[in-house]
């Protein structure tokens, strides 16, 4: 058995191992779901660091593993790591850890809940590590489905009920039609089966035909898309965010949101590339929407879970746009977005949470000068505010400035535009929710706010900021990793387009891995 | 003539004599009890079922009505579980019964044999004798209620409903006759180049696939199903969504493939706008409703819409999925009205609020509800997710060829998102609504909680180990030729 199966087996024997604890025991829930987690996360960081030493499996996956499951239709339970999945799991389980240890105000029906939490872990992890088309969706459900339940029973606020509902049926219109797209992607290649190595080998040979290419790629860009909240299809965030209990927040937007991203990365880009220059316009337009639009809302928010929320919605648009440079660095970049806003997410729902526990509401208006009372909150509110508007030194940074260099290099000359332009947006609402919730006058009724005192409770934020620092000072280790596997996909789609488009080019030697140039 | 052929359906009637038989040296107070015999016969007959021999060519009896194949065996033991399934919940639900216990246990057994009789026609007299056993045990079993006016009145309405279709059925039949002049699918598919040609012959067809649809409630034919639903004594109830409606699909699928295949390839519109507006129709019109009965009959509708997308992709994954689809449908139905029986025998209405706390009245059946929802919305890892899964599979499979299944599929995604607004609203009734009128612990007796556990390991199994059911669907739809 493979390393990496051990993880995503770790938390889901911990979840049935759950069932067996008699009621009324909720410490040892407690225990049971941190020291899952806590495994999860050391055996995904060595999994990281050992990576470049270990050996390559079939398409260049690492920690490989493949058993069969219905070999009538070529389903396989497949799983590996390459360089842009490595970082993702390791992300995923320090999320997993942080919010492991960020249940507070769970206090009723705790062993369903750790249950839940458990089998989303669980789930994440396996979409990210699988190489099957089936159990990539499959285990993307899987974690869907305790979110939803955990924002209904264990949610907060007075629109709890609306704002299932309303994630629910988002996010259930978006899973299936990437579903959709994905078996059409599987019966269009001809390939039959649902591997992803040979499916891409085999799509390598015998590219889809482009008016197919045309129809699947909106598929998957939009249930993609809805699933990583794609304006105009984004409402669905804020209002879920704002509704979720914290570790649910936490490890949805920070992880399991990025899964629509990686799906356009790993199956996309190599498999439907002309599809996605015939909707590049579309696909620009839209995250600039995220980027601009979403942006503009966060500024006018009055509550803080709504403002992050908000914020993280228009974080997206530059991964999205990294995707759409169709380029090297731009995808490399967009990789080392997810990864850094994973973190970054998680952190600043963390921090709200705490905030919203402490006080029963996370107004701006009604908090201020919180500094003096609360300096290590304080600090690691800072740190993601300045981390969410761009600041070097944090891995939000590296991310986004290689974005924008994809993007120069082959995107027109607005798209930049509109993407250096959210920075200063980012810039206005970040230091202005600084302003507004750590300076100034402290209140009398926020006088009785407790700061993280112990390490369990300072425990969480430490993981997260440390590795945002990590992964902001020295991004090679990221980069690195991310793009020795970037470069295949961006080959495959350059020399499929070559294939398609112009045969004669590709003899003459032009299928270089330098993207297209797209003009308006 | 080979009658060893048809052994399971002559040890069903046995079964249903003895029942009868039995029934008059029981004492009235013990003959609720009899269900349980019933049920044990007939799982006798389900496990022999596994040891009757199936050949890949065809066998047929009865010159030739009678077909012994992969695809009706599958039929006869989904038929045989879901009966056996019936029987456990009517014996749970025999105190509402006021008289004729023993009739409800005989006329089950006797519908079931009706129903596998069905699955192995193979001419158009033995579709209609088969049908008619089952519909008229079914005018019975409605309103076996007596004393309640909604039970006569499902009876009656699904009596002059049923009478109409078979009626449509019948013409339909006399007309194909006429044109063709043979019952037997073998001889009709023969003389397609003959039969293509006539409108009239294509008239009769339809009126044929008319008085099959109102069986398996495809729009425009599903009038009939909420009312009855709702009026029917829950283990009828229970059977009709899940015997009745297989019973249609597995002559809609006989019809098509052994008699007319020609004409069911050029026939893919009419399936395609059928399949999307029962989804529509189904899902929109279960969006409002408070009774779960009720519910249910428009949820079967939806569910009959996305089995129809088997019969739209008109393609061997089209009838396996149909087949696995059906399979996982039997368990997840049988688990559902199971726990609304339980649950309305204390609260007595089956509105939805009557789920209110029963997560704290019994844990297990509130798990059990919650799942056959989960699995009724297709969310994984259960059994209605694979289903789904291999529905679409075979959509899509037919879009490279033309564009318009897309269409379709896109239906099917905006079907199944209506329908997660209603099922999470169940699930939602029993966790976390605020009301809790009665709190007293709902008591299961051992072969419900049998029955409910079968019902949960069969969602389970078929949507995490779906290999071997698949193998097998396959081969029964490799029967039929495409």
């Amino acid at each position: 058995m493979s390393l990496l199966s051990f993880i995503i087996a770790t938390p889901l024997i911990a979840a049935i191992g759950l069932l067996f604890v008699p009621r009324g025991y909720s410490y040892l829930y407690q225990i049971i779901a941190r020291g899952a987690a806590g495994i999860t996360f050391l055996l995904s960081l060595g999994m990281f660091l050992f990576y470049p030493q270990m050996a390559s499996g079939p398409g260049g996956f690492k920690f490989y593993q493949k058993v069969a499951w219905v070999e009538s239709i070529g389903i396989n339970y497949q799983v590996g790591v390459d360089g842009i999945n490595v970082g993702l799991i390791l992300m995923g389980a320090a999320v997993a850890l942080a919010a492991s240890f960020a249940c507070w105000g769970i206090n009723r029906r705790e062993r369903d809940f750790y249950f839940l939490f458990l089998v989303m872990v669980g789930g994440i992890l396996g979409a990210f590590a699988s190489l099957d088309v089936f159990f990539f969706y499959f285990f993307h459900e899987l974690a869907l489905v305790p979110t939803f339940i955990m924002i209904g029973v264990w949610g907060r606020g007075e629109d709890r009920n609306y704002a299932t509902f309303k994630i629910t049926i988002y996010l259930t219109i978006g899973a299936m039609l990437a579903l959709v797209g994905l078996v059409a992607l599987y019966v269009q290649s001809g390939a039959q089966t649902f591997d992803m190595i040979e499916l891409t080998n085999h799509v390598k040979e015998n590219p889809i035909p482009v008016d197919q290419q045309k129809v699947i790629f909106p598929l998957l860009l939009f249930g993609f898309g809805i699933l990583v909240s794609l304006w105009p299809l984004h409402t669905w965030a804020p209002v879920g965010y704002g509704a979720a209990p914290t570790p649910a927040a936490m490890l949805h937007a920070g992880v399991l949101k990025k899964f629509g991203l990686y799906g356009l990365i790993r199956l996309a880009i190599p498999m439907v590339p002309e599809g996605i220059r015939a909707w590049l316009e579309v696909f620009c337009f839209l995250a600039l929407g995220n980027i601009l639009y979403c942006g503009w809302v966060a500024m006018r928010q009055k509550d803080l879970n709504f403002l992050i929320g908000n914020s993280s919605v228009a974080h997206m648009g530059m991964a999205f746009i990294g995707i759409a440079s169709l380029s090297l660095i731009g995808i490399t970049g967009a990789v080392a977005i997810m990864v850094a806003h994973g973190l970054l997410a998680a952190l600043s729902f963390g921090l709200s949470g705490y905030l919203y526990h402490e006080k029963g509401s996370v107004e701006i208006s009604q908090l201020g000068g919180l500094l003096q009372k609360i300096p290590f909150i304080g600090v690691c509110l800072v740190i993601a505010m300045l981390a969410g508007c761009g600041v070097p030194g944090f891995a939000n940074f590296a991310g986004e400035i290689l974005v924008l260099f994809g993007a120069w290099e082959s995107l027109p000359w607005f798209v930049v535009a509109g993407a250096w332009g959210a920075l200063i947006i980012g810039a206005v609402y970040c230091l202005r929710a600084i302003r507004n919730i750590l300076h100034g006058a402290l209140s009398e009724e926020n006088s009785q706010f407790n700061d993280a005192s112990t390490l369990t409770t300072k425990f969480p934020f430490l993981v997260l900021v440390i590795l945002l620092v990590i992964f902001g000072v020295y991004p090679r280790l990221l980069t690195d990793r991310v793009s020795q596997s970037v470069e295949p996909l961006i080959n495959q789609a350059n020399d499929t387009t070559a294939q398609i488009v112009a045969p004669s080019a590709a003899l003459l030697g032009q299928n270089t891995p330098t993207a297209v140039r797209v003009d308006f | 003539m080979n009658i060893s052929l048809c052994i399971l359906e002559i040890a069903v009637v046995l079964v249903g004599v003895a029942l009868l038989l039995l029934d008059l040296w029981t004492k009235p107070q013990r003959k609720h009890l009899l269900g349980y015999l019933g049920a044990a016969g007939l799982g006798l007959v389900l496990v022999g079922s596994f040891f009757v021999p199936v050949t890949d060519v065809p066998q047929t009896a009865f010159g030739g009505m009678f077909v012994h194949d992969h695809l009706a065996l599958f039929f006869k033991q989904l038929f045989l579980l879901a009966t056996i399934g019936v029987l456990i919940l009517s014996v749970e639900f025999a105190p509402r019964i006021e008289s004729g216990i023993s009739e409800f246990y005989t006329l089950s057994v006797f519908a079931l044999s009706g129903m596998m009789f069905a699955a192995s026609a193979n001419n158009f007299v033995m579709v209609f004798v088969s049908l008619e056993v089952v519909t008229i045990t079914f005018y019975i079993l409605t309103s076996f209620m007596k004393n309640r006016m909604q039970s006569l009145e499902a009876g009656v309405k699904y009596l002059i409903l049923g009478a109409l279709s078979s009626a449509f059925l019948v013409y339909g039949i006399a007309l194909v006759y006429g044109i063709s002049g043979s019952m037997a699918f073998s001889d009709i598919a023969a003389k397609s180049e003959l039969t293509l040609e006539s409108n009239i012959f294509k008239l009769g067809i339809l009126f044929v696939l008319a008085g099959l649809g109102f069986k398996i409630a495809a729009f425009p034919y599903q009038i009939w199903t909420p009312d009855v639903y709702q009026g029917a004594p829950t283990p009828a109830t229970a059977f009709l969504a899940i015997g009745s409606k297989a019973t249609g699909f597995v002559l809609i699928l006989r019809v098509l493939y052994s008699a007319v295949p020609e004409l069911a390839l050029s026939w893919e519109h009419l399936f395609m706008a059928m399949a999307a507006l029962t989804i529509l129709y189904g899902n929109l019109c279960a969006l409002p409703q408070r009774n779960l009965k009720r519910l249910l009959g428009y949820s079967s509708i939806a569910n009959a819409g996305y089995l129809m997308l088997g019969i739209a992709a008109l393609s061997p994954s089209g009838s396996t999925a149909i087949l696995y689809y059906l399979g996982g449908y039997l368990f997840t139905i049988l688990t559902a009205f199971t726990v609304i029986t339980l649950v309305s025998r204390s609260a007595g209405n089956e509105d939805i609020s009557s789920l209110a706390g029963l997560n704290e009245r019994s844990p297990f059946l509130a798990f059990a509800l919650t799942l056959s929802m989960v699995s009724l919305a297709g969310i994984p890892p259960l059994a209605g997710f694979f289903g789904k899964f291999l529905l679409v599979r075979a959509v899509i499979e037919q879009a490279s060829s033309y564009s318009a299944y897309y269409l379709l599929a896109g239906v099917a995604v905006v079907g199944v998102a209506i329908s997660i607004y209603y099922y999470f609203g169940v699930i939602r009734a029993i966790y976390w609504s605020k009301e809790t009128p009665d709190t007293s612990p709902i008591t299961t007796s051992g072969p419900i909680r049998f029955t409910l556990l079968a019902g949960l390991v069969g969602m389970l199994y078929l949507g995490i180990m779906p290999d071997r059911v698949l193998k097998i669907a396959e081969l029964a739809a490799a029967s039929l030729q495409y």
